[in-house]
């Protein structure tokens, strides 16, 4: 009780002084408050089309202009899988009195025909749409983070309708480790390739070499698209790995 | 009392609901005694922090950070008369937000706005930064949100450990029984 009204303090003091700094802020949508007229979202906003060939900034600035942090981004997924893998899926083996419950799926979960073939039926078109918000990320909002999310959600899918162990049977612990790691190494191959050229790492203008038919501003937008390939690979696999190893308590059966 | 909404809470609608969210989310990391509960405070500060930087970026009658795709050019060439109501369908469309200009008003628009840079000359293509949102706060928050879930499955994950370790989530029960194992 007493942790509670301490709490309450704390927060209604923290509050109130954010309140207070309310007032200072910029108005509800003024294009000329501090962020919307400073230098870098102009830059951005006037340069893209001519540094890149992207129509989409946000695609153009998170994977050229800001390609280190995007870079780490896809580290950072790549580290939290690991993790939770090595805090989860390790220990699950060790103790032979703490045997993780084994469910019989087919006894535990009542087999449904309609949530079945609906989901037969509907992950194929999820799967489709996730590679075009990758594809198509340039040109409409998408990219490799949203695209490997929904490619992830529709393993995730199979594993909730049906059962883990089919879900495994087409995404493997191998074959999601093994993913994982190669879109983190694609990125940073990327910034290798261009390191080999004589450039900055992850300046991609370099690689027209050796793409077929391409100025130094169109290897940008192409580069993109390959840096991108390699989120999306690395966030589907690493999505699937998190929601395997905490349903099944790290042992990668049974399931919910 | 109106004077007051009208000039302190309508203009800073998103600061007021971001602040609000984060006391909420904050309480429950503060206060709550299961550790669930202190993640779902942590994810609601993390969205409330998101709501605020995503509003930051906000313009009036701007669009989304997409440019448009040239298509008018192609229709100037070929001017048969499907393609002059095509335009003329396009043009309408073009009157209806500020967000759509015509060519000719985004060159006015250009040049009140007094920025001559010489990228956008360059490719022909004056772009008004008024047009767009801002783009910069949406890549961070891509980021953020990305951070969001890998912090989140960490901790659950750790949460799976802990209950498997001590046979319960609630912080003070965990709390003595790790005073117990240190008497004892």
């Amino acid at each position: 009780m007493g942790m509670r009204i301490l709490g309450f303090i704390a927060v209604f003091v923290t509050g109130a002084l954010l309140t207070y700094g309310v007032a200072d802020f910029p108005k509800w949508g003024d294009p000329h408050s501090p962020a919307n007229a400073g230098e870098v979202s102009t830059y951005f906003i006037q340069n893209t089309k001519a540094d890149t060939h992207v129509p989409n900034i946000v695609t153009a600035v998170l994977a050229d202009y800001r390609g280190y942090d995007t870079m780490f981004e896809t580290v950072v997924i790549f580290i939290a899988g690991v993790a939770i893998m090595a805090i989860l899926r390790v220990l699950a083996t060790i103790p032979p009195g703490h045997q993780p419950v084994q469910y019989d799926p087919r006894k535990k979960i009542a087999y449904d025909p309609i949530i079945s073939v609906t989901c037969r039926l509907i992950v194929p078109v999820i799967q489709l749409f996730a590679l075009y918000v990758v594809a198509h990320g340039h040109h409409s909002p998408g990219g490799g983070f949203q695209g490997g999310v929904i490619l992830g959600a529709s393993f995730i899918l199979i594993a909730i309708t049906s059962n883990l162990r089919s879900a495994l049977r087409r995404f493997s612990e191998k074959r999601f480790i093994f993913i994982a790691c190669a879109g983190a190494l694609i990125y940073s191959g990327f910034g290798l390739t261009t390191l080999l050229f004589g450039r900055n790492f992850l300046d991609y203008g370099v690689l027209s070499k050796i793409m077929f038919d391409t100025d130094e501003v169109m290897a940008r937008s192409h580069s993109m698209l390959g840096v991108e390939i390699g989120v999306m690979l690395t966030v589907t696999a690493i999505m699937f790995a998190i929601y395997a190893n905490l349903s099944s308590r790290g042992a990668l059966r049974g399931g919910l | 009392m109106r004077e007051f909404f009208e000039s302190y809470i309508v203009p800073y609608f998103n600061f007021w609901v971001y602040v609000i969210l984060m006391m909420i989310g904050m309480f429950a990391m503060i206060t709550k005694n299961n550790l669930i509960k202190k993640l779902i405070g942590m994810s609601i500060f993390q969205t409330a922090i998101i709501l605020f930087y995503v509003s930051l970026g906000v313009k009036d009658g701007a669009t989304i950070p997409i440019y448009f795709h040239e298509h008018k050019e192609e229709s100037h060439a070929e001017g048969t008369s499907e393609d002059a109501h095509h335009k003329e369908e396009e043009s309408s469309h073009e009157s209806v937000g500020p967000g759509i200009l015509t060519d000719a008003e985004r060159k006015q628009a250009h040049l009140e706005a007094g920025d001559h840079t010489p990228h956008g000359e360059a490719a022909g293509h004056a772009v008004n930064p008024d047009e767009f949102t801002n783009p910069l706060p949406h890549v961070l928050m891509l980021t953020a949100i990305v951070v969001g879930v890998a912090t989140l499955g960490v901790a659950l994950a750790v949460c799976q450990l802990i209950y498997r370790e001590f046979g319960t989530l609630e912080e003070s029960e965990i709390l003595t029984q790790i005073k117990q194992s240190n008497h004892g």
